[in-house]
């Protein structure tokens, strides 16, 4: 068996490339439903259902896709230049703990600047939690993965610290959990009923934005550059280790905003189960984007679905909703190989 | 200082750090392996969490703790197969394919067991494996019972080091995996097969692993729980950096970040009062990273890391 690249990789295939992954992913984790007993088609009509079956549930499925298009966002300008962020985690919690600081009481502005602002904060904070692991990696050749991946070890259990010391709110009855939100600083909700909030229109502009800067901008053509060839960026005169930094910076920020929107907009205070693994769940959004700033969207959107309908539908019937875990990681394996067999051709021989 | 030699001199001191550094040993060699072949492993911390949940399992469901072992290094062989199938013969992305192996295997892990045992609220025990004292040995004062009375599989961990030393660099099996992470062209010219050699290597290391994920739920600890590996898969993958990828730094390494962990717990007792115990918590994370910069210039790394192979290539 052998590969041969293609010429090109044709706009069809590789449109076709996510489809292909979630439908072999789908297919592939039939078989655990199997072994629950429930008929396949059975339960994933109830994950469907329980994903867009009614209004609740696709004000549900907005809502869980907000965080994920940040995220994923992240992961996405990140991967683009090679630095492997894996760190979205972490940077979530730097932005929902900007936000809280400044939120709760600290600053007071209208609403019209007490968001921008409690966004821009959340930002910073994320961008900043990279500064160490980017420095690392682009004066000592320190490994970002790793450093990015411990992190977020670190900050949430800097966040565990606070909401159990100093930042506890006495009022909640006993719980680990910080003080909530100032009015002025809540985004607001976008229907009358359910929990969809104005994150939706700041993630969705983050997507645009992302994909124009990407396309449009200096920045954006020399972080490809870096990413599809540093050393050859770094002979045509770009600055390889500061459009490094950049990204990173980019990248955090995006994550950042992950934690305000779940902390301004979802929650309305800090908790320590603010995030199931936004961070992480990035990556798969972005793999199945093929790390397309618009591309994101679609994917964040099937990935809530698949988590929001795994709770629907382990109520419903008997299956674990480790399923909905299990579903994103295989999803991540299978676009690998679909976009694979987008630039190469196999030769049997 | 006096608190801290007080420390020095318990035997529990030390048969903590030796028990802490058994999963770390396990872990560690298995990312060198596959380092050395050329392939960056981050399917550790789900391998080690199947690791820990196939092994436990076994025993739960009647089985022989031995076997058990075999079992969860099974597991970890199967998953490693799947990681080289995607990094080794397509050769997608390291990194991806690892996070991606570790999703999945962690996951599926907590499904399986939520499967077998749906209604369990306090999670179940076994009978792990008990310590074995090596006669005369344990009773040399303070290090005696810490090294000489430890489970079967601390054992094996510390046997681990030589044999691996002793494979990768007298054996000609070693010898071609070191090559292939270094020049893979060349272990092609002398007829050998690079895919081969290294999917071989990634099965070997990740089964190490998953025996490291066993040992927390058959000897540290008696149950299974929910994230329970904790990131130790990252820290080994930050450890194999700061042992240059040698098995014997590796050991040392490993050594000294358990036995900074035991003496945190201890000082977590004594100053608990003062300083709140997630910094404490923090401190093997932040060890980790600081193990990494030091060790920044002197890191050589396998000139063939992250870079997949395709016969008839030139690269």
């Amino acid at each position: 068996m052998q590969f041969e690249a293609r010429p090109s990789v044709s706009i069809l295939r590789a449109g076709l490339a996510p489809i292909a992954a979630v439908a072999a992913t789908l297919a592939l984790c039939s078989v655990l439903i199997m072994w629950t007993g429930t008929p396949v088609l059975n339960a994933y009509y109830l994950l469907f259902k329980g994903a867009f079956g009614s209004t609740f549930a696709i004000n549900e499925t907005l809502t869980r896709s907000i965080p994920l298009i940040f995220t994923g966002l992240a992961v996405a300008v990140a991967f683009r230049s090679k630095f492997y962020n894996i760190g979205g985690e972490g940077q979530f919690y730097a932005g929902a703990l900007a936000a809280t600081y400044f939120g709760t009481g600290l600053v007071h502005l209208p609403p019209l600047l007490m968001v921008p602002f409690l966004m821009i904060c959340g930002a910073v904070a994320g961008g900043a939690l990279l500064i160490v692991p980017v420095l690392l990696k682009t004066r000592l050749k320190v490994d970002e993965v790793v450093t990015t991946l411990l992190l977020n070890f670190i900050v949430i259990l800097f966040v565990s610290y606070l909401i159990e010391g100093p930042w506890r709110d006495p009022m909640a009855m006993g719980w680990p959990q910080a003080a909530s939100i100032i009015d002025e600083g809540v985004l607001p909700p976008l229907l009358a009923k359910g929990r969809l909030h104005m994150g939706l229109f700041f993630a969705l502009a983050a997507s645009v934005l992302v994909w124009a800067m990407m396309k449009f901008t200096v920045l954006g053509y020399e972080i490809k550059a870096v990413g599809f060839n540093a050393g050859a960026a770094e002979f045509s005169g770009i600055r390889v280790n500061r459009i490094v930094i950049y990204t990173a910076l980019i990248s955090g920020g995006l994550a950042g905003l992950a934690g305000v929107s779940e902390v301004a907009g979802l929650k309305g205070y800090l908790t320590r189960d603010l995030s199931p693994g936004f961070g992480y769940t990035g990556i798969a959004v972005a793999m199945l984007a093929q790390l397309h700033p618009i591309g994101v969207i679609p994917a964040a959107l099937f990935l809530s679905a698949v988590y929001v309908g795994a709770d629907a539908m382990s109520r419903a019937v008997n299956i674990p909703t480790y399923i909905a875990d299990v579903l994103v990681g295989v999803s991540v394996l299978a676009i690998l190989v679909s976009v694979m067999l987008t630039r190469y051709k196999i030769r049997w021989r | 200082m006096g608190d801290l030699f007080d420390i020095l001199m318990t035997a529990g001191f030390w048969a903590a750090t030796i028990r802490i550094v058994s999963p770390l040993i396990f872990g560690t060699l298995g990312e060198l392996i596959c380092e050395r072949a050329g392939v960056l492993n981050l399917g550790i911390e789900g391998i080690m969490t199947a690791g820990a949940m196939a092994g436990w399992m076994w025993v739960y469901q009647g089985g022989d703790l031995w076997t058990g072992v075999m079992f969860a290094a099974f597991i970890g062989a199967s998953f490693g197969l799947l990681h080289a199938s995607f990094t080794v013969y397509l050769g997608v992305s390291q990194h991806v394919t690892g996070i991606g192996i570790t999703l999945f295997a962690s996951s599926l892990s907590y499904f399986v067991y939520r499967m077998l045992l749906p209604s369990a609220t306090t999670p179940p025990k076994i009978e792990p494996f008990q310590s074995v004292a090596i006669p005369f040995l344990v009773d040399i004062p303070v290090i005696g019972p810490a090294l000489f009375n430890q489970s079967p599989l601390t054992y094996l961990a510390l046997l681990s080091v030589p044999v691996v030393w002793y494979v990768l660099y007298r054996t000609p099996i070693g010898l071609a995996v070191r090559m292939a992470g270094e020049n893979p062209m060349a272990v092609e010219a002398q007829g050998i097969d690079v895919l081969a050699v290294r999917t071989g290597a990634v099965m070997a290391g990740s089964a190490l692993m998953a025996v490291g994920g066993a040992f927390i739920t058959m000897s540290w600890f008696d149950a299974f729980y929910f994230g329970m590996i904790n990131g130790r898969g990252w820290i080994c993958v930050a450890l194999v950096i700061f042992a240059s990828w040698r098995p014997q730094k590796a050991l040392l390494g490993a050594l000294l970040f358990a036995g900074l962990e035991a003496m945190q717990v201890r000082a977590q007792q004594k100053a608990g009062a003062v300083i709140p115990y997630q910094f404490f918590l923090m401190l093997p994370y932040v060890l980790s990273i600081v193990a990494m910069v030091v060790m920044a210039r002197r890191a050589r790394y396998p000139q063939a890391l992250l870079v997949p192979f395709r016969r008839g290539e030139r690269h």
